[in-house]
């Protein structure tokens, strides 16, 4: 037996939602991880239990906030509505906005940890050699965080890709939309379709294995060459 | 044209009231014991600190006042950090590259040519950090701080991180930097010895206050000052080289007051010479000693005296208008009546060539 085209088209959208959403978190998570790293604030630790917040709620209880929020009569429902845009829910960029929450902690932390230990002093050598502050960010602060970037990326796409209760609760389950490889598998389960299920299954494993060995392998070569 | 310094920074129980003026020359050794405030007055002068009270001056630009506060990275300085502090992601041509690019300045390919060849790191540029040792890395980030065109040179204990040996194999090179510089250094250190061998000027620090300042010769002679009184209580003193008699390895050295004799490697005619003299090398005569092995013998004057303890004294002695620390023995003072205003005979045993 061999991997149906509905099944392929999960596997796409699984993949593209992980890129996507990784991409997006990094693009997010970088400013406010540095800025955790630096501040003095002391509200800080609620910013940072917040993020936290996926870590240890169930998805669906995540999934069901988003669902109200986005929806026409939500917040950013609304926003989006009142500003003439589609509505979110059940669309891809739904999916995108839900994974973004689900998987910050994973993206933030690691960055939030690599930039606080560069330390101060490396930033302060580059303000004494005349580096202005966003000139040191990018070529000292992100450089020397280049693990933690690494990390991140994983990380964020590793878990996007895992993801089930909150695709369930704000994508619904449309094919070539919003339909993700773990929903299709737990289809399968549902309509007794082992093989089928198996397929999809072990496609889904070999892919996360076989990235997972070469971005680590890139990073422990990276680790060699700068003990 | 100077530097002009007026800070008063407070952190917790630490507080530090700096009012003075750094001469636009020389090196000035920062002297004081850990917790003194050294390094958070050269931080603060960096813009690393923001003191509450702030004033500072150089050159005749205004770096802070009220309202003023320019960030670190348009002050025209150059910084050495206590530990040696490469970017561990570059090798060490763009370590050094890294400041020269950011900085604005002519003669760019000269001054990089000779301030590497002035510490000696010709055979790194190619290395990563991580496969120098402390005094090499440190060699490296005294360039990387050079070739920014600073206007001002800050380095902040630059050797202690590193062990004995380094030490000696950087010291050289520090002292020919500061020579080929005509720059003000601002130099942080609790070692005596550095200070005795680098400094021009001593700004002494204490609890967050200046205590002392002045020329080192000044300073380490002067028995209102704790340096005089110190076991190793030393005299320094600049000397020209009026001659070299190569049958015997012996130099003479001209002073304001006088001549020294002294065994040393060949050296050149004119060049400036400093020595060191222990207080307790140096012993008093009332005659001039004819059938002596020692050298060294001036006429001075006792300028000041002081009881170190039951059994210890120092003199501060005149030769011309030079002082010199000496240690006798209570006894020996009592014996030979000595008191201020006495002409007597300094012989001064072991003489060492600091630079």
């Amino acid at each position: 037996m061999i991997l149906t085209e509905q099944d392929l088209t999960a596997l796409f959208v699984t993949l593209k939602l992980a890129s996507v959403s990784t991409l997006v978190l990094l693009v997010v998570g970088t400013p406010l991880a540095w800025w955790l790293s630096k501040s003095q604030w002391r509200f800080k630790y609620l910013i940072e239990a917040i993020i936290a917040l996926p870590l240890i709620l169930p998805p669906t209880v995540l999934g069901f906030y988003l669902l109200v929020s986005i929806g026409p009569n939500g917040p950013i429902g609304g926003l989006v509505d009142a500003l003439g845009g589609a509505p979110l829910a059940f669309t891809f960029t739904g999916l995108v906005i839900g994974s973004v929450f689900y998987s910050m902690p994973f993206v933030v932390q690691p960055l939030q940890n690599a930039f606080s230990s560069i330390g101060q002093r490396p930033l302060e050598v580059a303000a004494t050699l005349r580096a202005s502050p966003m000139d040191r960010f990018f070529t000292i602060a992100v450089p020397m965080a280049k693990p933690g970037f690494i990390t991140a990326s994983v990380l964020g796409f590793a878990h996007t890709l895992g993801e089930f209760g909150v695709v369930l609760m704000i994508g619904g389950n449309i094919p070539g939309s919003t339909q993700v490889v773990s929903i299709a598998i737990y289809d399968h389960v549902e309509a007794l379709e082992y093989g089928q299920a198996h397929w999809l299954a072990g496609s889904l494993l070999a892919l996360s294995f076989l990235m997972l060995i070469v971005v680590y392998g890139a990073n422990r070569r990276y680790t060699v060459a700068q003990p | 044209m100077s530097i002009e310094v007026r800070f008063g920074i407070k952190r917790g129980e630490f507080s530090l009231t700096i009012d003075t003026e750094i001469p636009e020359h020389g090196v000035t050794a920062i002297f004081g014991a850990s917790g003194s405030g050294k390094t958070t007055l050269l931080r603060a002068i960096a813009g690393l600190e923001a003191p509450e009270n702030g004033f500072l001056k150089v050159g005749g630009v205004v770096w802070q006042d009220t309202n003023t506060f320019l960030p670190t990275h348009e002050r025209k300085i150059g910084y050495v950090f206590q530990e040696p502090s490469l970017f561990q992601h570059l090798n060490v041509q763009d370590n050094i590259n890294y400041g020269m690019a950011r900085s604005k300045r002519d003669n760019t390919e000269r001054s990089l040519d000779e301030a590497i060849s002035l510490l000696g790191i010709e055979h790194l540029l190619k290395r990563m950090p991580s496969q120098l040792s402390g005094g090499e890395q440190q060699r490296v980030a005294i360039v990387r701080a050079l070739v920014t065109d600073p206007s001002m040179l800050l380095l902040d204990e630059p050797l202690a991180a590193l062990g004995d040996e380094q030490k000696a194999e950087i010291l050289p090179y520090l002292e020919s930097v500061y020579q080929q510089l005509d720059i003000p250094v601002l130099y942080v250190s609790h070692s005596r010895n550095e200070v005795a061998r680098l400094a021009d000027h001593i700004l002494l620090l204490d609890k967050g206050t200046i205590t002392a300042y002045g020329k080192v010769t000044d300073i380490f002679t002067s028995l209102d000052l704790p340096l005089a009184h110190q076991a190793h209580a030393e005299t320094i003193i600049d000397t020209t080289v009026i001659s070299y008699d190569a049958e015997f390895g012996l130099a003479t050295l001209k002073f304001s007051g006088g001549q020294f004799v002294v065994a040393s490697n060949p050296l050149e005619s004119q060049t400036n010479v400093r020595l060191q003299i222990l207080a307790r090398d140096v012993s008093v005569t009332l005659e001039h000693q004819k059938d002596t092995s020692i050298l060294n013998i001036f006429p001075v004057t006792i300028d000041h005296l002081v009881k170190e303890s039951s059994s210890q004294m120092t003199l501060r002695l005149l030769a011309g208008k030079t002082p010199l620390l000496a240690r006798v023995t209570c006894r020996s003072a009592q014996s030979l009546n000595l008191k201020i205003g006495d002409m007597v005979y300094a012989q001064v045993k072991t003489v060492a060539l600091l630079r």
